[in-house]
């Protein structure tokens, strides 16, 4: 019975329905079923074959992202019950993410959030035209142990390296592992400012995230 | 909003260049060189003179033989499925044929294919859902020239599932090509009800049908397997050098086909195909990148259409000896234009040096360029009504078009995806991955692609009297032995 639910809601999330996930995961609720279960059973494992589908391009973008989508919307269910539970699911890592000051591009900051959180991460998703010293309040408020900045043009990818120094002055360097992303921006670039990681796409961010963290 | 469509001519226009088509069978009429042909002619009411062998066909007869000539016909998969439709403005594509050499991937260099060669082509053909038909696309120059033509079917025989557009080299060969066909196709009724190939016949220009050319006509009419006219004429050597004059020699060449072919068999199927070329002024070449071939593609086959004829034309190959910049351009520019033209059938796929030669890689790289076509031949439709007004009010100035149900519901038929040939990764992306060219991305999945082939449907009794046939026709030619097949039928 709770193995046939477990399959309904993986399939719910490979086929991209985030009102089913979200009436199947009330189902396997009221059924009760762990909410951890439903997430390990169920959930994640969905958005596993999503992210192996996309990386053999039988998935797109706009898959991924609603099946995120749907992931989010279980976890705004489960999350009260496992404040209940007083459980608390293992987060992989707290991420602070922005687009850096002076650049208003979106799309990819937004799409590595949200494929991050998909995930299993914690994401602070501070949008665009993020001030330096946002950044390094965040970070401190947090705790992350994640900060990423999304740079778009290649008259911004040099405020990367402004918060870099930014969290050297502010001694909390050591504390964030920082990644770097954006159209202009290259391995050569990250490495020259003192950057932990870049990744090409993503999914290729939730490999590199992983890698930071040591998950 | 239909899907788009290229138009060169205006009514007035079609009707001038058919009219004078017309007037040109009549005077100075049509060298048939073939003696079953000018008695079909004579008969008819053609006026023939059996010394020169030129016959000149009035104009009821040509009016007659388009009243006769089918609308459309299919051609059928060996499972039987109707998967191309000669009529319409339906576009389907197909390899290019009777190359006599292949672009060997390790050497960079054409050389000789042989049977080995052929099979690996036949069976990458069949994993390239762009191409609806096979063809017998080079010549395997391990067996005798005399069966070139027929052993080529054989071998395609043994492997296709599509249907095939092919050719006879002989008189004597075409029926054992259309031998095998029957074979394949469980029967001469069979095939004649469902056809599983189309024949090429090609006049030579200037209007003259040469015995062997002319002989196959008359056996696919009597047969009922599919003709299709390959009328070439070269703008400014063996035809007028006017684009318009071009296509009135490619009237009054293919009309003469119709008219000897319903003849033969009124009511046969038959196609209004060619392989024009606008002579090249200063290599002297035949050039099938060209833009005025393209042209003059595009505007016989709106004479074609004009007519009530299926259609087909040579486009989409490229006259350039290696892959490279020319390659693409030419070949773009060619599929682009025949899928806006709506030519049923279009040929050249994999071809490069003026159709002299065939290449694995090409032939990928072309299906990525004939997806594009098809994409483009689509046009653009509303989709959702409103357009976007319901779907912008609801985003507001969020970008978040990517996470919108709309997106998820268009997106796979409105935006094209690409193979991986074609690279839009980062430039870290592809340095990670090789910092590979489209040839050798190409080179990589011609291997990836023979992985998933499928074998033939054939029952194995079919194929032992399909490999008896062939064999029989070698033994005359002196051939004792076939050469034999790769182990992984």
């Amino acid at each position: 019975m709770s193995e046939e639910l477990f399959q309904k809601l993986t399939d719910s999330i490979v086929d991209c329905d985030p009102d089913a996930v979200e009436a199947l995961t009330r189902q396997a609720l009221a059924a009760g079923l762990e909410p951890l279960e439903i997430i390990a059973q169920g959930l994640t494992k969905g958005m596993q074959i999503v992210g192996e589908r996309f990386q053999c391009g039988d998935a797109f973008l706009p898959d991924l992202i609603i099946a995120a989508e749907g992931m989010q919307r279980a976890m705004q269910l489960l999350e009260p019950e496992l404040l209940k539970r007083q459980q608390t699911l293992e987060t992989a890592g707290v991420v602070v993410l922005g687009t850096v000051k002076g650049d208003i591009h979106e799309i990819g900051k937004t799409l590595v959030g949200t494929m991050l959180s998909a995930n299993g991460f914690k994401v602070y998703d501070l949008g665009t035209d993020v001030p330096t010293e946002t950044f390094i309040a965040k970070v401190k408020e947090t705790g992350a142990n994640i900060l990423g900045l999304s740079s778009l043009l290649t008259t911004t990818m040099v405020v990367q390296r402004e918060v870099i120094e930014a969290l050297n002055t502010a001694g909390i360097r050591q504390q964030v592992k920082v990644m770097v992303g954006g159209a202009p921006v290259t391995r050569t670039w990250a490495s020259q400012i003192g950057a932990d990681g870049y990744a090409e796409d993503a999914t290729g961010a939730v490999t590199l995230a992983r890698q930071l963290v040591g998950k | 909003m239909a899907r788009p469509k290229l138009t060169f001519l205006d009514q007035e226009f079609i009707q001038q260049i058919v009219a004078e088509g017309i007037a040109v069978l009549s005077n100075p009429g049509v060298r048939v060189h073939n003696s079953e042909a000018l008695a079909l002619l004579a008969d008819a009411g053609a006026a023939v003179d059996f010394n020169t062998q030129v016959a000149c066909i009035p104009e009821t007869l040509a009016l007659h033989a388009l009243d006769s000539a089918p609308h459309e016909f299919n051609l059928y998969s060996l499972e039987g499925l109707a998967v191309v439709h000669y009529g319409g403005d339906d576009v389907h594509f197909d390899p290019g044929s009777a190359a006599v050499s292949i672009l060997d991937a390790q050497t960079g260099q054409q050389r000789s294919p042989v049977t080995a060669d052929f099979v690996r082509f036949v069976k990458l053909v069949e994993t390239l859902a762009m191409f609806d038909a096979q063809s017998t696309a080079f010549v395997c120059r391990d067996v005798p020239e005399g069966i070139g033509d027929l052993y080529r079917l054989y071998l395609a025989l043994e492997y296709m599932h599509k249907p095939i557009v092919t050719g006879a080299f002989g008189k004597q060969t075409w029926w054992v090509m259309w031998e095998l066909l029957c074979a394949a196709a469980g029967g001469e009724a069979a095939l004649k009800q469902r056809p599983l190939a189309v024949f090429d016949v090609c006049p030579s220009p200037p209007l003259l049908w040469s015995d062997l050319t002319c002989q196959n006509l008359i056996d696919c009419a009597s047969k009922g397997v599919p003709a299709e006219l390959v009328s070439m004429p070269l703008a400014g050597a063996t035809a007028p050098v006017t684009l318009a004059g071009s296509v009135v020699q490619h009237t009054a060449e293919s009309l003469s086909g119709v008219v000897i072919h319903q003849l033969a068999q009124p009511g046969s199927p038959i196609v209004w195909g060619g392989a024009p070329a606008a002579f090249d002024m200063r290599a002297g070449s035949t050039p099938f990148g060209d833009v005025a071939t393209w042209m003059i593609d595009c505007a016989y086959v709106e004479v074609g259409k004009y007519l009530g004829l299926p259609t087909h034309a040579y486009m989409g190959s490229t006259d350039a000896k290696l892959l490279d910049m020319q390659s693409g351009l030419e070949s773009a520019g060619g599929a682009m234009l025949a899928a806006l033209a709506g030519v049923n059938m279009v040929s050249g796929a994999g071809m490069i040096d003026f159709l002299r030669c065939q290449s694995f890689e090409k032939l990928v790289i072309d299906a990525d360029i004939i997806a594009m076509a098809r994409r483009l031949a689509q046009g653009i439709e509303r989709r959702h009504e409103p357009v976007a007004l319901e779907v912008m009010r609801q985003a507001g100035h969020k970008a978040g078009y990517l996470a919108n149900s709309h997106t998820q519901r268009w997106f796979r038929k409105e935006l094209h995806l690409p193979s991986p040939v074609i690279d839009r990764s980062s430039l870290d992306s592809w340095q990670k991955q090789g910092s590979k060219s489209i040839v050798t991305r190409a080179a990589e999945r011609v291997e990836h692609l023979l992985t998933t082939y499928k074998p033939s449907p054939l029952g194995s009794d079919v194929r032992h009297e399909l490999r008896r046939i062939t064999l029989r026709a070698a033994q005359a030619y002196g051939m004792d032995e076939l050469p034999s097949l790769p182990d992984d039928i």
